[in-house]
């Protein structure tokens, strides 16, 4: 009876082959954008996590408390001490250095009198060490629009749009004038290296970036830093390593000294931690709503082909099959459509959701002039999730589909079924 | 034929809902089939020849009345037992064949012996044996949409008789078929009829069928208008 029923599914194309494709497509989708929406939002988290929050990060006390302000007067001190502790107590964390800054730039003309001003927000790194770690964590190579990346102390990288309004180039002097970290007013002079173009306008606005030994001599601000960023060996954010390393480390501050060292994960800083779980629950929610309309059309192909088979289904009742074994014999074949197609889907969602975290999506020509922190390449993320989620809509809704459709044929009397398979 | 009735109908009425009141098919039919009948039940459509049948098959059940097939009341048997009914000792053979397109003419005569649980073997014997019967043994590996209207319904002839069952329920078999094709089945289930001693019952209002029919049932709205016995 089996091998009679296998060779009725595996012959009859439009019972087998095409809800197989059919449960192969939504599946594919399902776990397709599943890994694409992951991907995306946790791009965003790591560029942001990249430019500005670290994954953790650690400032004084009072510089927490007034954070949004960038308060470099309430700046950590002695960071050289504090690295290396924290490389010893996080030994598998990457620990950066990091001062922002705000001010005026002033670019002068060949006289020497202003041509130009503008406000400008800068961040100090270490664009000089050997190793380039920030360079590449800053994706500054791929970033230079014009001009080379710095090579002396005082050389200093401005934003492609930011150069243009000022009406300077790569070569020229400019002017910084801001405030010490003892609130004195600070001069000083860099040479433009080269220019750059992030994608997003949040950055190419104003943007600057040095590197920090020359920062800390124009601010005042010797072995100081604002903060020191930390990155998670797996390469993205994740909350609960974060929050781990955040009570191993401020266990031990002094909660009576402000200018007490204290970590600060990504979700701490401004709005992160509604942006995380929006990343958390925004996948969630796009891919349920996904998986529903999925399992809907899963559900109709399955209640099609219930509904299809009312004359085989007649038949088997007339030869003495009783309605119990048609019904369940409906349910396996479901079952076994649901796995196959599940399985195909699954296998080809996870090969193009594979193809786009490995080579990515460039889409910065849509991205001039966005006004928010987003990535100009959009790349999956392969999570375990994945691997099970689309044998949600590919097997529970077909199952679904094909039980409704065999419990009105269930309740359908015999004779009435007979009448509609002569009709 | 015998004097031993199989089938018997006492005082059957079968009513279906009509809108708000009732549709009365059949309306007291009092009926006794021997075995090995040849006979037949005539009428328009609409004079509930099919509906008559349908409760003998155990497809149905009426309404008010019973109906004693095999031993058997229609009326109190359980899906599983009608089911057990249909599958052991009632065979069907429908106007419109009604074969599993995707499986040979080998496959769909073997269906019901599937269900009745014989061995490989078996059903080798008891297919080859039926499609010998009406003429198919060429064509084992056949699928229906490559049969001619009347191979298919020798397909199903075959397949109704493969279990040999006790009485054999036909609703319109010829209603699709040419005349040659039409005397042909007919003969090949005359023929079955006599070897086999098997009950065959028809609903048709086809003259090609009436002529063949060793007992005319004629049915008018329901009610039995006149019931012939031809020597």
């Amino acid at each position: 009876m089996i091998k009679f029923l296998l060779k009725g599914l595996v012959r009859d194309k439009s019972r087998s082959w095409i809800p197989t494709l059919v449960v192969a497509v939504g599946v594919m989708l399902s776990v397709f954008l599943h890994a694409y929406i992951t991907g995306f939002m946790n791009e965003t988290i790591e560029m942001n996590a990249q430019f500005f929050n670290g994954h953790v990060k650690v400032v004084t006390r009072a510089y927490a408390d007034e954070i949004s302000q960038i308060p470099n007067d309430l700046a950590l001190l002695e960071t050289d001490i504090l690295v290396n502790q924290l490389k010893v107590q996080f030994p598998d964390v990457q620990w950066f250095e990091r001062i922002h800054f705000g001010g005026l730039v002033d670019a002068p003309d060949s006289l020497g009198e202003t041509k130009t001003q503008g406000p400008a927000m800068g961040m100090a790194v270490d664009l000089l060490s050997p190793t380039k770690n920030e360079v590449q964590r800053l994706n500054l190579y791929k970033s230079l629009v014009r001009g080379n990346l710095p090579q002396k102390p005082d050389d200093i990288l401005i934003s492609d749009f930011f150069a243009q309004k000022l009406r300077v180039n790569p070569g020229d002097t400019i002017t910084f004038i801001g405030s010490t970290m003892n609130n004195a007013m600070a001069y000083h002079n860099f040479v433009i290296s080269g220019t750059l173009s992030f994608g997003a306008m949040a950055l190419d606005r104003g943007a600057m970036i040095a590197d920090i030994e020359a920062v800390r001599f124009a601010l005042d601000m010797e072995n100081a830093a604002g903060e020191i960023v930390g990155f998670l060996p797996a390469g993205f954010y994740s909350s609960k390593v974060a929050h781990a390393m955040q009570s191993d480390f401020n266990k031990v501050a002094d909660e009576t000294d402000v200018f007490s060292p204290v970590m600060l994960t990504f979700e701490d800083q401004g709005d992160m931690a509604t942006f995380v779980n929006l990343a958390h629950y925004m996948g969630a929610i796009i891919t349920g709503i996904f998986m529903l309309a999925m399992s809907l059309v899963l559900w109709n192909a399955g209640l099609l082909g219930g509904l299809r088979r009312y004359g085989e289904i007649g038949i088997r009742l007339a030869m003495g099959e009783e309605k119990v074994h048609v019904f369940s014999t409906m349910i396996y074949e479901s079952l076994m459509i649901g796995i196959a197609g599940s399985i195909l889907g699954t296998s080809l969602g996870l090969f193009f959701a594979w193809l786009l975290q490995t080579y990515g999506l460039d889409i910065s020509a849509t991205m001039k002039g966005a006004s928010i922190m987003m990535p100009t390449v959009i790349r999956a993320r392969i999570t375990t999730a994945d691997y099970f989620i689309g044998f949600i809509p590919g097997v529970v809704s077909t199952l679904i589909g094909t039980a409704l459709a065999g419990i009105g044929i269930f309740k359908r009397q015999t004779a009435r079924l007979f009448k509609e398979l002569e009709t | 034929m015998t004097n031993n009735p199989i089938i018997t109908t006492e005082k059957l009425i079968k009513k279906f809902p009509m809108g708000k009141g009732e549709f009365l098919a059949l309306k007291g039919i009092d009926l006794e089939f021997n075995e090995g009948e040849f006979a037949g039940l005539i009428g328009p459509s609409g004079s509930g020849k099919t509906t008559l049948l349908n409760i003998i098959g155990s497809l149905d059940t009426p309404s008010e009345g019973e109906a004693m097939v095999l031993g058997q009341p229609v009326s109190q048997l359980t899906a599983r037992q009608a089911a057990q009914l249909r599958k052991e000792k009632l065979g069907f053979i429908f106007q419109s064949y009604n074969l599993l397109a995707v499986h040979t003419v080998f496959e769909n005569v073997e269906f019901p012996l599937l269900l009745l649980k014989y061995t490989p073997s078996q059903r080798q014997k008891m297919v080859m044996d039926a499609l010998e019967w009406v003429g198919l043994t060429d064509k084992v590996n056949s699928k229906p949409p490559a049969l001619s209207g009347g191979e298919c319904q020798r397909v199903a002839i075959a397949r109704a008789m493969v279990k040999k069952p006790m009485v054999v329920l036909a609703d319109e078999p010829t209603a699709n078929l040419d005349a040659a094709n039409s005397h042909n089945i007919l003969k090949t289930m005359e023929m079955l009829n006599k070897e086999l001693k098997t009950t065959f019952l028809f609903a048709t209002h086809d003259e090609k069928v009436i002529s063949y029919l060793h007992r005319k049932i004629f049915l008018i709205d329901g009610k039995i208008d006149r019931d012939e016995l031809i020597k």
